[in-house]
């Protein structure tokens, strides 16, 4: 029996965060079925996410071993993807792989900040809020780099986009 | 369950061969998008301004990827690296926007080359063809330089990406509402590092001092900007510098700083224009 072609697509991980569904991250929008054909939009996370490649082959791989041979991959640039859209399971997923999730993502025009952001996190071992900036970019284009001042355990968070 | 990537490779293997040196055709970033002209949008002038923007962001991610594996330290690596990934994704959005509303744009190649749009853009025009500002061809100077420079860059395009949520394109609508978010984290990380840079040594001090002279009189290049003129104010009172005293540079054509620029960045590209793997 052919498995409903959203069924697998919304399996598919995220290259860089395997712990995530692309349904988990937001980044999956809508799959449709034109006819044989399959239609998966996504929208990516940035601009430059070098994962969205790695997001396109993976979706038309999984649903072409499931007997859709005609995938396309459509882009949707709006509205603009934001950590809003990663859903409550996602967050748990990040948090139990050491990730912490993000806050809520600014609306509105964009305030200038010359001082370090300031987030109230805890640290992802060992729940401690003693937890200090380390950069506000890290291994990935979604993530911040923070470091516990309890345990001393260096973390990611993903920024608020 | 992650089969997908068991192997480097596995991921690969959906119509993977395509030109050597960028992106596979099918992975076009504007794919299932509308890209038809909208009503009263002159094309040619729509390419035009694409590749203005799409140039100036890919020069300056050239620029600032040179920084890789010399920044002063790591989380700077990372941090500059980070910033040239996203501004290489704008000049990919809008270069490829350039070569669909006006595909007169992109460089004939020859016969069979596997080069799509874009890269055609970036890798096959010669450096008078390039529309980008004198301001992000400067050669980095010293991390001080480079800091002024993201910061007086960063926040004129962010004030006018903000702006541009009322372009009549659509996809010029969506890359700017979408870069709005990314230069937002450039502009702060650049204005932090200023005032850090300020309140630091008498040797940090004077090299952000010269390094803000370098780069002042280049800002208005796109036109200038009342939004962005109060914010780059707020970041020199933040850190106790005053503008100096340099007046503007009239956009001119490009600098020798440019073409080697270029040479670098397209040589291998330009070797090999049906490469494939």
């Amino acid at each position: 029996m052919v498995r409903a072609a959203a069924e697998v697509a919304a399996e598919v991980v995220d290259p860089e965060l395997p712990m995530l569904t692309l349904a988990d991250l937001g980044v999956l929008r809508s799959v449709e079925t034109e006819g044989d054909a399959v239609v998966v939009t996504i929208t990516p996370t940035y601009s430059g996410c070098p994962a969205t490649a790695a997001m396109r082959d993976d979706l038309v791989h999984r649903l072409r071993r499931e007997g859709y041979d005609d995938v396309r991959v459509a882009i949707a640039l709006h509205p603009a993807w934001t950590t809003d859209w990663i859903t409550e399971g996602g967050r748990r997923a990040l948090a139990a792989a050491g990730i912490s999730p993000p806050g809520p993502a600014r609306t509105g025009p964009v305030p200038l900040t010359v001082t370090p952001v300031r987030r109230q996190l805890t640290c992802t071992r060992c729940a401690s809020s003693d937890v200090e900036l380390t950069s506000e970019f890290g291994p990935t284009a979604c993530t911040a780099l923070y470091r516990c001042r309890s345990c001393g355990e260096p973390f990611e968070h993903v920024k608020e986009i | 369950m992650n089969d997908d990537h068991d192997s480097a490779y596995a991921g690969l293997l959906v119509d993977d061969a395509h030109w050597a040196f960028g992106e596979a055709a099918h992975d076009d970033p504007l794919a299932g998008m509308d890209t038809s002209i909208p009503a009263g949008v002159d094309a040619t002038e729509l390419a035009s301004y694409c590749l203005e923007l799409g140039d100036d962001a890919l020069v300056l991610a050239h620029r600032l990827s040179e920084w890789c594996g010399r920044a002063p330290d790591l989380e700077e690596d990372i941090a500059l690296s980070n910033i040239a990934l996203d501004l290489l994704g704008q000049a990919r959005l809008l270069l490829t926007r350039a070569a669909t509303a006006d595909p007169s744009v992109v460089p004939p190649l020859p016969d069979g080359s596997p080069v799509p749009p874009e890269d055609a853009l970036a890798f096959f025009r010669d450096d008078h063809q390039f529309r980008n500002t004198n301001l992000v061809e400067l050669p980095n100077g010293d991390f001080a330089e480079t800091i002024c420079r993201v910061l007086v860059w960063a926040t004129y395009r962010l004030a006018l990406f903000e702006r541009l949520a009322a372009h009549p394109d659509g996809v010029v609508r969506a890359v700017a509402a979408k870069g709005v978010k990314e230069l937002a984290y450039h502009r702060d990380f650049a204005a932090q590092w200023f005032v850090t840079l300020a309140r630091g040594t008498e040797e940090s001090r004077r090299r952000l001092h010269t390094g803000l002279a370098q780069v002042w009189g280049y800002r208005h290049q796109r036109g200038e900007d009342a939004v962005a003129e109060a914010v780059l104010a707020e970041v020199l009172a933040a850190a106790g510098v005053a503008a100096p005293d340099v007046g503007p540079v009239a956009t001119s054509s490009h600098t020798e700083h440019l073409s080697r620029m270029l040479a670098e960045m397209q040589v291998v590209a330009r070797a090999h224009p049906r490469g494939r793997w």
